[in-house]
């Protein structure tokens, strides 16, 4: 994990909306792990938690004729797309409401333009068909696809990256680098870097290590422009995975998780702003407790 | 008009009436054409749609998912439907799954062609009939290219169904003429996409049979009426998998042929059902005739002895019914 204190002590707070949208995706997912716990959640959940600013980020890059493709950790992802905690929760426990019938769940979900599927590096062939499918019918338009830093060791990943730099095609692959994949650390999981792979088919690679969402934007508008053009880009955020795997199931060192949560913009903004990040807070969080009273007593979808 | 003549034209067809369908696969592009030439001339008359691609079979098949899922429709050609285990993911779990997971129906137009089976020397990576690895996925149908079923109305009903289709071409098939049946025997349609090959008088009975083994049943059911007086019926359905297929009435033996090596076969499948439906009406179970459980040799003298053929066919029917 290569997160700095030095670069995150530089930086202010986003505005209200975007500071919203983090404070909410915080809260959604705190309130996942909280109805979890109290044995209300069915199957597992994969949280976000100090990666939310990789969505809220990119969507200042993103327009509405996008596609985004999504993975198994995409609470965010979704959230800063759709702003739908009430549809997404609903997904998640099977209840009235459900963004798809309760049948996907956390980890397949489909709404207009976002679809997020569980199987890893599966993502990235079909944006490649999306995209090809924009470049002829929606000059512009391009296809967004987040994957992690473990999903490097599927095949399928290198298949795409050719494909897409073969044919030009505007691809944007998101990579959420947070160091560890489940349990395996990167150092034991993958040779070279992500900088080198992506150089080896010639597309254009960037490393995104700010955590502030101004900053990355003004770092990835650019070649985020270019991919619309037919350039494809790989845009590597190196970002702290806070919370466990799924639950439960963290293994790294107490030292580790306490250098990650220094880091943490929730705790950095409180500080640098406390009375507007209290007041965005209070209102992120009441808006998702009452989405939770109101989805939890809801009939099955 | 050979089968690979009445396949390429209708993919011309196709690609000329439908201006939102891509071709995909590994060398489909002209001169080459595909290996086995069922792609000769698309590129040419559809140079935007019609694309030879890396050797990247997990790529190909989701790209096709991805064009499906914007709206398009896509073919994909395994050049090997060997290959087609590098795409199973990509099938499986995603193209097949995008139908009814996301809970609502999704349509996902595209079809992955793949020509299967051996009787070349191509050896055992080369040769495989894979159909029984497919069957029983939600979302995902099989077809078999037969000789008495024209491909344009294949390829229609395929994308009509608005999921994804896997269809299975003989490679051995290619060459044979369509429509052709031996006298005197004739040809007609049973049912919608089932053909039959039958005689006047009533069968000893019904043998059932992808387009990829229909000549060699002929073969036998030729075979066993001038040697053993045994009149059978054969059916061809074109859609193997869901499988809609109704037994002639009075139907007492029923045989299943493919050349699927043994062990969870397609026929396994049909036999289940057929028994589930006609039990008390058969005269016994349905018997299984396929190729053996082994892997495809190369060198000629291994390979005939692995592959079903008119023989094996003619030696078990006449068997099963005279003992």
């Amino acid at each position: 994990m290569m997160v700095t204190t030095e670069a995150a002590a530089a930086v202010r707070p986003p505005g209200d909306e975007d500071l919203s949208l983090l404070l909410t995706i915080r809260a959604f997912e705190e309130k996942l792990l909280d109805l979890f716990g109290r044995g209300m959640l069915n199957g597992t959940t994969h949280t976000c938690l100090g990666q939310e600013y990789v969505p809220v980020a990119m969507e200042g890059l993103l327009e509405a004729r996008d596609h985004v493709f999504s993975n198994h950790r995409g609470h965010g992802h979704y959230l800063a797309r759709h702003r739908d905690p009430e549809g997404l929760l609903a997904e998640i426990m099977g209840r009235r409401g459900a963004v798809c019938a309760g049948v996907g769940g956390s980890q397949h979900i489909r709404r207009e333009r976002y679809l997020s599927t569980g199987v890893q590096g599966e993502s990235l062939p079909v944006a490649c068909g999306v995209a090809l499918h924009l470049r002829r019918t929606e000059p512009g338009a391009l296809a967004c696809v987040y994957i992690g830093d473990g999903t490097f060791g599927e095949g399928g990943v290198y298949e795409a990256l050719n494909l897409a730099a073969l044919w030009r095609l505007p691809l944007l692959v998101v990579v959420e680098n947070n160091g560890i994949a489940q349990s395996t650390p990167i150092a034991r999981s993958m040779a070279g870097s992500i900088a080198g792979r992506a150089a080896a088919f010639g597309v254009e690679h960037r490393r995104i290590e700010s955590m502030e969402v101004d900053e990355i934007r003004a770092q990835l508008a650019d070649a985020v422009r270019a991919v619309r053009e037919g350039a494809p880009l790989v845009a590597e955020f190196v970002t702290p995975r806070l919370g466990p795997h799924s639950k439960g199931d963290d293994t790294r060192p107490a030292e580790e998780i306490a250098r990650l949560r220094a880091v943490d913009w929730y705790a950095r903004y409180a500080e640098a702003e406390p009375e507007r990040f209290q007041r965005l807070d209070r209102e992120a969080r009441a808006a998702v407790d009452a989405v939770a009273e109101d989805v939890v007593a809801r009939e099955p979808s | 008009m050979r089968v690979v003549e009445n396949l390429n034209a209708a993919l011309h067809e196709l690609m000329e009436r439908d201006p939102e369908l891509y071709l995909l696969g590994e060398d489909v592009v002209d001169p080459y054409g595909g290996a086995f030439k069922v792609t000769k001339g698309l590129s040419t008359r559809f140079p935007d749609r019609v694309l030879s691609t890396p050797i990247s079979e997990n790529a190909i098949t989701g790209v096709a998912a991805g064009l499906a899922l914007a709206g398009n429709s896509a073919i994909v050609e395994i050049m090997f439907g060997d290959f087609v285990t590098l795409a199973f993911d990509q099938l499986v779990n995603f193209a097949a799954k995008s139908v009814s997971m996301y809970g609502a129906p999704v349509p996902m137009r595209m079809v992955v062609r793949c020509p299967v089976g051996g009787g070349r020397g191509y050896g055992p990576t080369h040769s495989q009939s894979l159909q029984k690895h497919f069957i029983g996925v939600p979302g995902l149908a099989l077809y078999e290219v037969s000789p008495f079923r024209d491909n344009a109305a294949v390829l229609a009903e395929m994308f009509a169904r608005q999921e994804p289709c896997v269809l299975f071409e003989d490679k051995v098939l290619y060459t044979r003429p369509m429509n052709e049946v031996a006298a005197p025997f004739r040809l007609d349609e049973q049912s919608p996409g089932v053909a039959r090959v039958s005689l006047d008088e009533r069968p000893d009975c019904v043998v059932i049979a992808p387009g990829g083994v229909a000549h060699r049943a002929m073969a036998a059911m030729s075979s066993l009426l001038l040697e053993e007086e045994i009149v059978c019926t054969l059916l061809v359905p074109s859609r193997l998998y869901p499988l809609g297929l109704e037994l002639p009435p009075g139907t007492r033996r029923v045989f299943v042929v493919e050349e699927s090596t043994g062990g969870g076969t397609w026929g396994a499948e049909v036999a289940h059902q057929i028994h589930r439906a006609h039990w008390d009406a058969l005269d016994g179970p349905v018997t299984l005739v396929h190729s053996a459980d082994s892997v495809i040799p190369t060198a000629p003298h291994l390979e005939s002895a692995v592959l079903v053929d008119a023989s094996t066919i003619h030696r078990v029917i006449r068997e099963t019914l005279r003992g």
